[in-house]
């Protein structure tokens, strides 16, 4: 029996879990009857089943908003849930809920909760950044800005609630129970556990964040079987500095990675601050986003050009490869039957490394370009030529062509302009619901220009969100 | 001592802690059944044969029904034609219900109800606007609305541009998904709870269904998560199907759509393509002008009519068009049928003006905003001033769009910042800014006339609490709060006394939708009405009493005043009880004046209009296209508002919905008709970095509604949304200035940055 341990709203819960796909969610509203989380969307897109969960890392303390309809309930052993009920007794005791109430911050009110859930694990966390706090709450009716206004007037005042202590206590209490052998089957807690595991179930499904495969559950309808929690493992979860390059555990989630690579990479961590939302970006590992191969993916191009490798590890056996070997075509890797990626190794710091997302709107959208340049130059001549795109091919693919009409030439406009004419060489992309293959191949062209301008530092002004109001 | 006052929404604080119940938050007894629909996979064509053995004998599933099965009617149409609930063997988009299938869970009834297996016969369908005007796909004949000689005066004008302007449709994305439940009752009667905007139509489809009476069926309402129009007929389908099962099976039953289902399923805001032929002078006057409006209704007739009659009535938003003919295209087409919208057509024909009056800028060199200004309404106030009429005839006596303009214009700074701009654009070769200023005139009143009709049902009790309750729905928009503040008004009570309830046919019955921008003007006004009943009832027993003239008693800071000397309400109340005098009372109000001819285009369908104007400032990339909403600033008319803060929520809410329906908002249809953007991973509504930095929102103050509304207040419910017109006019502002100006921008909507990147290339190539 699949056992598991955790804290709702203070109350200690030991689960034997009969589907390993249940989710928070539907287990909430269903069993607990606990209707106050909505739910919007059922694929971690609009924030209103947004739950606070607690996790206690190394006696560290970390608070996350994550979207309940695309977290199985596994995923919560050992850590403490916050609902929306379990914030405060009475809205006066919580000056966000009081500020929501004087500011107008709701109007259907059916967004709301995810919201006030949102804003007070910022609040845990002393994060004022409400753009991205918020990218994953979407709200129909108000326009966003009188919950802005609640959100900066709760600031002064706020108070830690009363129970952040106590489920702290009993986190510390419940991280002691020793894990039965049962539950490590599911449960790995170390890469050995996984090992095993893996080569025991060569076609089993890993999950990382299941910010994938829970849609394959709430979306596609799949009822899955053999199925593995690699979330656990603090192996595979740390970042590493090693010689030159920074090593990542697969299951670094990509907050994480964001916030850890903000000064040694500020442009790939500026990418992942528009990857999903604060929601999405908690749960979602950087090895399931690679892992998954989706020629969308906005990390892989990334790290494609920045010359990273993965770790690949089959029954305890290594190997490791360049990036940008792992993807094969559509749907199909460079990875054994149960073989998993256990750590990627990228540069420690990013050069000239720049990259542009561009999608429909900024926040938490998938791209319909990502495109990503890493040039060296000396003396004018460029040396050293990185480019990878996604949303261009059937996977995040390299602009072999153009790197190397780049390579040798002089860094100047003229060399630009000619090797923009090499991208049909490299790419022939499709037009879907994103954008069409005229666009693509056009935007393509035009960011290898913005790279070059902004390099060049021709242009004061070459990004609409760096602009001052 | 209530009106006037910007009090919370009536539910804010259950919002804030969850505890706020919507229809799928109600708890259900434990045999209650969760049902979902069997889906077309084809969007034209006949089912040949289905075979649901499978889906049958699924884990949990307990009864499937289909057209067959239905014991009346099989129609949940709004309007006089009739639309199936589930198909009756022909097939006309891809989402169409075949089926209802019932299991113990939700999740239980999606998986199950994937496992039909169902052979269709295709036909070629027809998906686009240009397919249904090829195929003479129409809905009903063509509707023409004339006045003068706009053809000759075209002709005879100093300038002539013609044009095309294509404008994408719009996704409600309420927030809460349709949902109802169904409970059967011992005599066989039912109660429907249902998240809709028009619980007697919901009753009065189940009833029919049920082949029962309308006094069979109960539906009621305490607040839906958001409705936007999308639940003014859609979620027909769902009490129905609800209903029917309950029927059949004798069990509680749920439905409520997955997202995806909801998006593939539910209609949209119409797509429309208009086509313009515009004379004018010099200075931008316009002369004489034709407009050709092609609606894409889908596959039935819905409350399309009215939309597009909608549409062609706000062809003149608030610009006087001397000359003018208006031809309307109903398509029918193999999609969801098109519905009710925030603004319902009103949008769509003010984006055909302003796109003609944009590029009657652009072409004459001139600040668009000028142009404008040659075009406004009279404001008949002014003594001299002739009154001037729309193209349907009708005199715009309210006009205050030119005040309102001059006002927003110099608090929001506009001629220096247009130079401003134009210098900022001269120092930034790859990003461009763009600023423009356009008018709301919105005409209010149900235009199918009978509409304009509203119940209410007012209580007091004996301890002097009272109970209020209406035919108007709650979804967000604080219409519950807005009439609570008119009773509470009325009978000079603090608003804690007043208690709001479930909107419920079984207390008003043959209620309107709550649609229209109507709700606080017809349910404030019915309210008011039943209040000023009991007042006169409490007055005469006073009267009768201590011998006072009805002038003598007051309702005043909360207490009655009889010739001044002050007496709490509560005791009055009890005195009145136990002398046995009526404290309950209904309220009636049906909107005075209104009389027209759809047809023929003649006569006042609107009782009067709301208007306001908006500035937006943009930012594009001309690299990428990407762009940015920096600035905006809104002077809103709201009559004499009932409640500033919650008209204030209205208006910027609405501004961000129609922006975003301008910018990210686009619905995709591939080639055989399947909706590609059916869920929020790929239908992008504004996002809170979306919202503008800074957000200069006033309503415009006056002495208020000229005609006789509650407390002369104008709605507000839709205008503002049509204020995100001027984030669309600031875009092409900000492309046409990288021609420098030779080259007209004239962006089709959704503008994406895709299509922005494509007008750009217009200019730089100059095409
Ligand atoms: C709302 C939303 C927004 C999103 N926005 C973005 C975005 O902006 N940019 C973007 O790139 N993606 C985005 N995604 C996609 C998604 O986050 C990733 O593709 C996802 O796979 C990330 O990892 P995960 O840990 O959640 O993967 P999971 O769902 O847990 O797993 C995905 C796949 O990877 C496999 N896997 C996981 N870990 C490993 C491992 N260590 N070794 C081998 N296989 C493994 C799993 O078996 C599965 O096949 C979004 C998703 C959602 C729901
Ligand atoms: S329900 Fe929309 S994010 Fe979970
Ligand atoms: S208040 Fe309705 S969605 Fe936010």
């Amino acid at each position: 029996m699949q056992k598991i341990t955790f804290i709702l709203n203070g109350e200690e819960v030991s689960l034997e879990v009969l589907s390993s796909t249940t989710t928070l969610l539907d287990w909430l509203r269903e069993e607990k009857k606990l209707t106050g989380t909505k739910e919007g969307c059922n694929e971690g897109d609009c924030g209103a089943c947004t739950v606070l969960v607690t996790d206690l890392k190394k006696g560290r303390t970390e608070h996350k908003a994550l979207n309940a309809c695309i977290l199985f309930l596994p995923q919560l052993d050992g850590k403490a849930v916050r609902t929306i009920e379990g914030l405060a007794s009475k809205t006066s005791d919580l000056r966000i809920q009081e500020e929501m109430i004087s500011n107008h911050s709701s109007q259907c009110g059916f967004c709301t909760p995810g919201i006030v859930v949102s804003l007070l694990t910022a609040q845990l966390n002393k994060d004022k950044n409400y753009d991205d706090i918020l990218a994953g709450n979407l709200c129909r009716c108000t326009g966003y800005t009188p919950i802005i206004d609640a959100a900066i007037a709760a600031e002064k005042t706020a108070k830690m609630p009363v129970w952040v202590k106590a489920d702290n206590n009993k986190l510390k209490k419940i991280s002691t129970n020793k894990k039965s052998k049962q539950s490590k089957l599911f449960l790995p807690q170390t890469i050995k556990d996984l090992e095993k595991w893996c080569t025991k179930n060569p076609e089993g499904i890993l999950v990382g964040g299941a910010t994938d495969v829970g849609l394959w559950v709430t979306k596609k309808l799949m009822d899955l079987k053999q199925i593995c929690f690699i979330g656990q493992i603090s192996e595979m979860s740390q970042i590493k500095t090693a010689n030159q390059s920074l090593n990542i555990g697969a299951c670094t989630t990509i907050e994480t990675l964001r916030n850890n690579i903000k000064t040694s990479h500020p442009e790939f961590s500026e990418l992942l601050r528009r990857y999903g939302s604060t929601q999405v970006r908690n749960a979602a590992t950087i090895g399931g986003n690679i892992a998954n191969g989706s020629p969308i993916g906005d990390s892989s191009p990334a790290l494609i050009a920045l010359g990273a490798t993965i770790s690949l590890n089959l029954k305890g056996k290594h190997r490791t490869i360049p990036i940008e070997e792992f993807f094969i075509k559509y749907g199909i890797q460079n990875k054994q039957k149960g073989e998993f990626i256990e750590s990627i190794n990228m540069p420690r710091k990013e050069g000239n490394f720049r990259c542009y997302k561009i999608s429909k709107r900024f926040d938490q959208d998938i791209s319909a370009i990502c495109g990503c340049f890493n040039i060296t130059i000396k003396k004018d001549t460029i040396i050293n030529a990185r480019i990878a795109f996604g949303g261009m091919a059937e996977i995040p693919k390299r602009a072999i062509a153009v790197e190397n009409f780049l390579m040798g030439s002089s860094w100047s406009d003229e060399t630009i302009s000619k090797a923009c004419l090499e991208f049909e060489n490299d790419f022939n992309p499709i037009s879907d619901m994103r954008a069409s293959s005229q666009y693509r191949n056009l935007v393509a062209k035009n960011l290898l220009k913005k790279y070059f301008i902004e390099l060049s530092k021709t242009e004061k002004n070459t990004n609409v969100l760096r602009v001052k109001i | 001592m209530s009106i006037l006052k910007p009090l919370p929404h009536d539910a804010a604080a259950l919002h804030v802690s969850g505890s706020a119940q919507y229809t799928d938050d109600i708890p259900t007894p434990d045999n209650t059944l969760h049902l979902v629909f069997g889906l077309s996979e084809i969007a034209h064509g006949r089912i040949v044969k289905t075979d649901l053995t499978d889906v049958k004998s699924a884990s949990g599933v307990s009864c499937v029904l289909m057209a067959k099965d239905i014991p009346g009617k099989n129609d949940i149409s709004p309007s006089p034609f009739p639309e199936p609930l589930l198909s009756d063997g022909t097939l006309n988009y891809i989402g169409q219900p075949i089926f209802i299938c019932a299991a113990t869970s939700h999740l239980l009834a999606r998986r199950a109800a994937k496992l039909a297996k169902i052979e269709y016969k295709k036909k070629k369908a027809i998906i686009t606007i240009e397919e249904a005007i090829k195929a003479k796909s129409l809905l009903e004949k063509p509707v023409v609305y004339n006045k003068g000689d706009p053809e000759n005066t075209i002709l005879n004008s100093e300038f002539n541009l013609n044009g095309t302007i294509n404008i994408g449709g719009q996704e409600h994305f309420y927030l809460e998904g349709q949902a109802a439940l169904a409970i059967p009752h011992d005599d066989g009667d039912i109660t429907i709870h249902c998240s809709t905007q028009h619980p007697t139509e919901a009753q009065h489809k189940v009833a029919d269904a049920l082949k029962k009476p309308m006094n069979a069926v109960r539906v009621q309402v305490r607040r839906m998560g958001g409705g936007f129009g999308g639940k003014e007929s859609q979620s027909n389908a769902l009490a129905v199907a609800c209903a029917i099962m309950a029927n059949q099976t004798g069990k509680p039953c749920k439905m409520r759509y997955d997202r995806d289902d909801d998006m593939i399923v539910t209609g949209k805001r119409h797509d429309f393509r208009i086509d313009y032929n515009v004379g004018f002078n010099g200075k931008g006057k316009i002369t004489g002008i034709e407009f050709k409006q092609f609606v894409r209704c889908g596959w039935s007739a819905d409350l399309s009519l009215a939309i597009a009659d909608r549409a062609m009535l706000h062809s003149d938003n608030a610009y006087f068009l001397s000359d003018a003919k208006i031809t309307s295209y109903r398509l029918l087409t193999n999609t969801q049928s098109a519905t009710a919208f925030r603004g319902f057509g009103g949008p769509q024909g003010m984006i055909g003006i302003e796109q003609v009056i944009n590029h009657i800028s652009q072409y004459l060199g001139k600040d668009s905003l000028t142009v404008r200004e040659q075009n406004f309404y009279n404001n008949p106030s002014k003594r001299k001033n002739e009154v001037q009429t729309t193209p349907y005839h009708m005199q715009v006596k309210d006009s205050i769009i030119k005040p309102l303009v001059k006002q927003l214009k110099s608090s929001s700074n506009y001629t220096k910042r247009r130079l401003e701009i134009e210098n900022w654009n001269n120092k930034n070769k790859f990003l461009k800014k763009g600023l423009a200023l356009t008018p709301v005139k919105f005409g209010i009143s149900f235009t199918l006339t009978h509409l304009n009709q509203a119940g209410a049902l007012v209580h007091v009790y004996q301890d002097g609490s009272i109970r209020i309750n209406h035919g108007g729905t709650e979804m967000g928009q604080g219409l519950f709060q807005k009439v609570a503040q008119v009773a509470a008004q009325e009978f000079s009570q603090p608003i804690e006394n007043i208690k709001i309830t479930a909107t419920d046919t079984g207390k008003v019955p043959n209620t309107s939708a709550t649609a229209a921008s109507s709700g606080t003007d017809l349910n404030g006004m019915a309210v008011k009405v039943a209040c000023e009943k009991i007042k006169l009832r409490l007055k005469s027993f006073l009267g009768k009493t201590y011998k006072l003239k009805a002038t003598e008693i007051e309702f005043l800071n909360g207490s009655i005043y009889c010739k001044g000397k002050e007496y709490s309400f509560k005791s009055i109340i009890k005195q009145a009880y136990e002398n046995r005098i009526s404290l309950s009372a209904t309220g009636f109000y049906a909107t005075p004046e209104i009389k027209w001819d759809r047809l023929k285009g003649k006569g006042n369908p609107f009782y009067y209009f709301a208007y306001g104007a908006a500035v937006t400032e943009v930012i594009i990339d001309t690299l990428t296209g990407e762009n940015r909403i920096l600035r905006v600033d809104i002077c809103h008319d709201a009559g004499k508002s009932i409640n500033p803060a919650i008209d204030i929520g209205q208006i910027q809410g609405g501004y961000v919905q129609g922006a975003g329906w301008l910018t990210t908002e686009e619905l995709i249809w591939n080639e055989e008709g399947k909706l590609m953007t059916h869920a929020p991973s790929t239908y992008k509504i504004p996002a809170c970095s979306d919202r503008p930095r800074i957000f200069h929102t006033n309503l415009f103050h006056y002495e208020g509604n000229k005609k006789q509304t509650i407390y002369r207040s104008k709605a507000v419910g839709e205008p503002p949304l049509m204020l995100g017109i001027s984030a669309l006019m600031a875009l092409n502002d900000a492309i046409a200035s990288v021609g420098d100006w030779d080259r007209y921008a004239l962006l089709d909507t959704p503008a994406t940055p895709e299509k922005i990147l494509f007008e750009i290339q217009k200019q730089i190539r100059g095409i």
